[in-house]
């Protein structure tokens, strides 16, 4: 079995007015080639469900979304993304603001093919209301507590980021928090991983080590190798985010950013762009 | 022996965590990790903190470059299982909101119009989650009428005593807002019906100055002591172990003593 495409491919299966899922969180593990490859194509119109940070930032200032699904945008140790601001501010998508942990909550909603999973986070604050779209359900038992029903989030793709992976779509993540990466993948109709290395089966850790793996492959459309397609986030431990190339991305203008890193050739000239392979395997890890 | 306004504030939030049992304490910003790092060191070992990433460990990481220091590992905490520390309720947060309200709602999601914000913030994260399923501080480093709003919040992100948002067999049984530490003062929800209240006045300042500061009225005129002084071994801690590189120092524009009296 093989699964192994490029990220054009991947973006490829995209059509405008999807809705999709992007892995990671913050400034950690997002599938960010990806992110660039979406905007060098035509799609648009997108709904996006994110743990957001850069991803956000720049799917937003390309005006590629429809509407956000997030509890957040934040690049870490730069706490506000100012390209996401900007769009923000300006209206220019949809939102469903809501709690990460309701975040989690539609995304296992859709991994169990449930319309919804009941909750008690947002109750009581304008995460109820605002949205105009989250419905309440009451306990049928003696208790009848009013809950929301958070809505399954159901992907139609999904993309996360890995250190390892094989072609036939077992990936591993060997960063201290796998996040939701597992979620996205099992909601997703179909879900594409981008890894920093692809390796034999055997070798992608064996026992204990597959106490790391991703999801069953079952649940996995596409494997591509893009060494560092995190940058400039983070997938440790084998290297931290790019936090210079962050605070420049805040920095920029969104049209000086897209000319410089994103509408260019390849990865490899991203790659040679941000300063070549060699000094992001020096990227040091971050400490908290 | 003399200490900063910082370091008032830190040892004045420690005591957040008094009596709390074994909670993870999530000391979000500077000052309330070096509290709940205070309060694990001193006299509440039994709380449970992360390296700010995704291990628990044993004793506070300290802050800033930590040379030859390796955290002291004894578990693992993920966001997905910080969720489930959320749900059964084994928590306690101190975090900074942008605004807050008479009710103890917080906001950290947008100032202004929904639609079109005047200043797109960072999303209400998991404030809804924490305020509804577990005890919650806060730390507000610039007291002021902007921060403390009249009315409610623009965005009600996190959850306050508010019963007008919970009705129709909404369950609040879980709500725990204890402390407001601020530049200015200690405030608590200890007032009539969890009014907020001015618990304790820091040194120098004045009852009326903190109520000058906040768009709506606060209790404890007759009843608001002085911010006790941090001691000698707390200073010691500070300074020495949690926080040896003074980053505490840039909290605070001009780093101010934490007695005003001082400054004069």
């Amino acid at each position: 079995m093989n699964k192994e495409m490029t990220v054009r491919d991947m973006v490829a299966e995209l059509k405008s007015g999807m809705t999709i899922g992007i892995g990671g969180w913050g400034a950690r593990r997002k599938p960010m080639a990806v992110v660039r490859e979406i905007l060098r194509s035509d799609v648009t119109d997108l709904t996006v469900v994110s743990y957001g940070g850069p991803d956000i930032g720049l799917l937003a200032a390309a005006g590629k979304l429809k509407k956000l699904v997030f509890g957040f945008v934040s690049l870490d140790s730069i706490p506000l993304d100012n390209h996401f601001r900007a769009a923000r501010q300006a209206g220019s998508f949809e939102t469903l603001e809501i709690d990460e942990g309701m975040l989690q909550w539609g995304l296992r909603a859709a991994a169990m093919r449930l319309p919804f999973l009941p909750t008690r986070a947002g109750i009581g604050t304008d995460v109820e209301g605002l949205n105009g779209e989250l419905r309440m359900v009451k306990s049928p038992y003696d208790d009848g507590e009013l809950l929301i029903a958070m809505p399954a989030l159901t992907l139609d793709a999904a993309f996360v980021h890995v250190n390892a992976a094989d072609r036939a779509g077992n990936g591993i993540i060997t960063a201290p928090d796998p996040f939701f990466d597992e979620l996205f993948c099992r909601a997703a109709d179909k879900a594409f991983v981008t890894t920093d290395r692809l390796v034999a089966t055997e070798d992608l850790g064996g026992m204990p080590g597959m106490r790391h793996h991703l999801v069953e492959r079952s649940c996995v459309t596409g494997v591509a190798l893009v060494p560092f397609g995190a940058h400039p986030t983070s997938s440790g431990p084998d290297y931290g985010f790019d936090f210079k190339h962050l605070r420049d991305y805040n920095g920029a203008t969104f049209d000086d950013w897209r000319a410089q890193f994103v509408d260019i050739a390849d990865h490899d000239a991203y790659l040679a762009a941000v300063g070549g392979a060699e000094k992001l395997a020096t990227l040091p890890l971050p400490v908290f | 022996m003399t200490y900063t306004l910082a370091e008032l504030c830190i040892t004045a939030a420690a005591e957040a965590w008094r009596d709390n049992g074994e909670v993870l304490a999530s000391g979000i910003g500077l000052i309330p990790r070096l509290a709940a790092s205070l309060a694990k060191e001193t006299f509440a070992p039994e709380l449970m903190m992360t390296d700010g990433e995704a291990y628990l460990v044993e004793e506070p990481v300290p802050v800033g470059k930590r040379g030859d220091y390796k955290p002291k590992v004894e578990g693992w905490m993920t966001y997905a299982r910080v969720f489930d520390v959320v749900y059964r309720g084994h928590r306690h947060a101190m975090t900074g909101p942008v605004q807050v309200d008479r009710f103890g709602q917080q906001n950290i999601s947008v100032v202004g119009d929904y639609a079109r914000p005047k200043a797109a913030l960072l999303g209400v994260r998991g404030i809804p989650g924490n305020t509804i399923n577990h005890i919650n501080s806060m730390f507000v480093p610039n007291h002021s009428t902007r921060v403390f709003v009249p009315g409610e919040v623009d965005m009600v992100s996190g959850v306050g005593y508010n019963p007008a948002r919970m009705a129709d067999g909404r369950s609040d049984r879980f709500l725990d807002l204890r402390l407001i530490v601020t530049d200015l003062a200690v405030l608590d929800f200890g007032g009539r019906d969890h009014a907020i209240r001015v618990r304790h006045l820091h040194p120098g300042i004045t009852f009326d100055q903190v109520q000058a500061a906040t768009g709506f009225p606060l209790e404890g005129k007759d009843t608001a002591a002085v911010t006790p002084a941090p001691t000698t071994e707390q200073l010691r801690l500070i300074r020495e172990v949690l926080d040896p590189h003074n980053v505490r120092a840039t909290v605070f524009k001009e780093n101010p003593p934490g007695d005003r009296r001082e400054a004069a």
